[in-house]
């Protein structure tokens, strides 16, 4: 058994009520390194001050009670070892920060209510079954029409992944992850009767999916393995593909001319992923309305990158593309991969990796929970 | 050493000064680059979630166009390009039977992905398999007191697990590394980790303009001279549009900001046109004394 070491946390300390600007409090906890933040900051509050404000349960990274902000990475401080966060402190000392994009109540404490809770009630957050009054029976569903739910199901909606959303950050309206994957839960679950109306709901809103950057950020901060972001995906997958939604938002267009353009030309065409991303899928798009008001507003831009020699007048008409023959093989690609009677994705925090799988970026993989 | 280059779309369609800078400082680091030609668009993230399988067989392609080659290994210089293709390396390494899948697709044109392929983006390969001691030892004209805040990308920086970043390989600080090995002064700012916004720009303009505004203000707050990133498709956001994001987070910025092998370059030796650096919407004139074409920084 390990001896207990003296671990200094920096507590990032704010009452809004007392009309005090926010400041910083130091204390030197003394416990064994494998335990954890959430017992440090505990013993802080019992040994010298007892007004430090956290929120917690059940101590065990279930009830989702204590995310916070841990050396500016968000997490649970239960399930954060104070040793692996000491490894992470710039100056040797543990920082703990309320998590972001959400107002604070007191110290580690901020207002799910007023942000993460009222996005989740904004995606209908339950089963919206077919039966008016009540069934006969229970609904029977098969059991591997479920698995692919299994990963937005282990969200415990501690709000690590709002905390830190940088889309959120820029546009506070954004849906957010944490109830982009909520929503995926039902969409992708048989027995719900609403998805077409959900996925257009989430696709024609300008704050839905469609407001995601890609930027990865939830999935490493979910203590979870929920990886928000890739059901975010996977609800533009059925929303574009499965049920052909043309969103106001051109997240549909956009895509598909992607496809198109790589497609045709191995390459991609920026000049003509633009018009089309606004104005339709070909190469008439820019003649379209939308896409006319859009170039126009971006000339003085175009104009001034075609004056600086940045674009070149050929790669902006005529763009780059592979050789006859290469097209020939990627356009082969596509037509067998599109042509398969089903779309098959490989999740791997479901599937696993193969024990003699050698790891992306030249390392082996960790364990079965790759995401 | 040698290596199968993978340049990207943007850097041959948008941000052809990145191309070419590479190109320039290829022969300085000793480096021979064998382009991947016939290699298809990595998908940027847009093709996997149109349809992951496909984009999973595009880049096994690619990578079985780099394993026919005689590089050491793949290099790319584009951060979505480096995020995108190691997503798709991972599911292929995943499952032999999912290998085996994609293998079929690309037989029809006799090529097969084998596990074991490294790709590495130039930021990785100037830190781990040039070394920064030698690049250290090449600099010619050193980047003393000129200020760099660097902009990494995304997608070369999360997750974590799959990029390879951990205690013994800071890959999330490399930046910081070869701007001191080159000579200059790093500035930290809040942003720099943060996301361009650049994918997003079709969708939602103003969020995502408003990010590229928010993070070159952070920089021009913290005193930067200029900003250096390994992603051209950030380097569209931040230098491109400018101008449009100024008008979004209404201030005036003017933050140069250069490709990797561009800041690299510079401190090589090559002048600022050889290196395209006045083909940029922001002119770098902050970075560069255009009479003298010498860095300003340095002094007569």
């Amino acid at each position: 058994m390990a001896e207990p070491i003296a671990f200094t946390l920096r507590l990032r300390r704010y009452d809004p009520e007392s009309g005090d600007a926010p400041f910083w409090a130091e204390h030197t906890i003394e416990l064994e390194p494998h335990r954890s933040i959430l017992d440090g900051i505990l013993q802080a509050k019992a040994r010298f001050d007892g007004s430090i404000a956290i929120r917690c349960s059940c101590q065990a990274a279930i009830c989702g009670s204590c995310g916070v902000r841990i050396n500016g990475r968000p997490g649970l401080a239960c399930n954060t070892r104070l040793r692996d966060a000491l490894r992470d402190a710039p100056d040797g000392v543990i920082e703990v920060e309320p998590m972001g994009n959400m107002p604070v109540i007191k110290d580690l404490v901020v207002d799910m209510d007023a942000v993460h809770w009222k996005k989740i009630r904004r995606v209908t957050p339950w089963l919206v079954a077919e039966e008016d009054g009540l069934p006969e029976r229970e609904h029977l569903v098969d059991r591997d029409s479920m698995v692919d739910v299994t990963q937005a199901m282990a969200c415990i909606q501690c709000g690590a992944c709002v905390s830190d959303c940088l889309s959120m950050e820029a546009d506070p309206l954004f849906v957010g992850p944490a109830a982009a994957a909520k929503a995926y839960r039902f969409v992708a679950d048989p027995r719900d009767t609403q998805q077409l109306e959900r996925l257009r709901d989430l696709a024609e809103d300008p704050h839905g999916i469609y407001d995601c950057t890609h930027c990865f950020t939830c999935i490493d901060a979910c203590p979870k393995g929920v990886a928000p972001m890739n059901q975010i995906m996977r609800l533009r997958r059925r929303a574009a593909d499965d049920h052909g939604i043309v969103d106001r938002n051109n997240g549909e267009r956009h895509e598909a001319a992607f496809a198109t353009l790589v497609r045709d030309r191995g390459l991609l065409h920026e000049a003509e992923l633009l018009p089309r991303s606004y104005g339709g899928d070909s190469w008439l798009g820019k003649f379209h309305p939308a896409a006319g008001r859009v170039l126009l507003s971006s000339l003085p831009v175009v104009t001034k990158a075609l004056l600086r020699g940045k674009v070149r007048p050929r790669v902006a008409v005529a763009g780059e593309r592979l050789p006859r023959e290469d097209r020939r093989h990627v356009q082969r690609i596509f037509d067998t991969v599109e042509g398969r009677p089903e779309r098959l994705e490989l999740n791997l925090y479901l599937s696993g990796v193969d024990e003699d799988g050698a790891g992306a970026a030249g390392r082996p993989p960790e364990g079965s929970e790759t995401r | 050493m040698k290596v199968a280059y993978w340049p990207g779309c943007v850097s041959r369609g948008f941000a052809p000064e990145l191309h070419g800078a590479m190109a320039r400082i290829a022969p300085l680091l000793d480096l021979e680059l064998i382009e991947l030609d016939r290699a298809a668009c990595c998908g940027a993230g847009v093709l996997s979630e149109h349809n992951q399988e496909l984009a999973d067989t595009l880049n096994a392609r690619t990578f079985a166009l780099a394993q026919q080659t005689d590089g050491e290994l793949m290099m790319n210089i584009c951060s979505t390009c480096q995020g995108a293709q190691t997503e798709c390396q991972e599911r292929l390494d995943a499952s032999a039977e999912y290998r085996a899948l994609v293998n079929e697709t690309l037989a029809g044109e006799g090529l097969v992905y084998e596990t074991g392929l490294t790709n590495k983006n130039l930021l990785w390969l100037l830190v781990e398999e040039i070394g920064l001691e030698t690049l250290r030892a090449k600099v010619r004209r050193p980047l003393t007191d000129l200020r760099v805040g660097p902009f990494y990308g995304c997608y070369i920086v999360r997750p974590v697990d799959r990029l390879g970043i951990d205690a013994d390989r800071p890959r999330d600080t490399y930046l910081s590394r070869v701007i001191e090995a080159l000579g200059g002064t790093v500035v930290e700012y809040a942003g720099m980790r943060k996301c361009c916004g650049f994918p997003i720009v079709t969708m939602n303009p103003e969020t995502s303009l408003r990010q590229a505004g928010r993070h070159l203000g952070d920089a021009k707050d913290a005193h930067a001279d200029c900003v250096v990133t390994p992603c051209p498709l950030c380097h569209l956001n931040l230098d491109l549009q400018q101008p449009m994001a100024e008008r979004v987070v209404g201030r005036e910025i003017g933050m140069p900001v250069l490709h990797l092998p561009q800041l690299v370059g510079l401190a090589l030796g090559l002048s600022p046109k050889e290196l395209g650096l006045q083909r940029h919407v922001v002119r770098p004139t902050a970075v560069v004394d255009w009479s003298t074409s010498v860095v300003a920084a340095v002094g007569a």
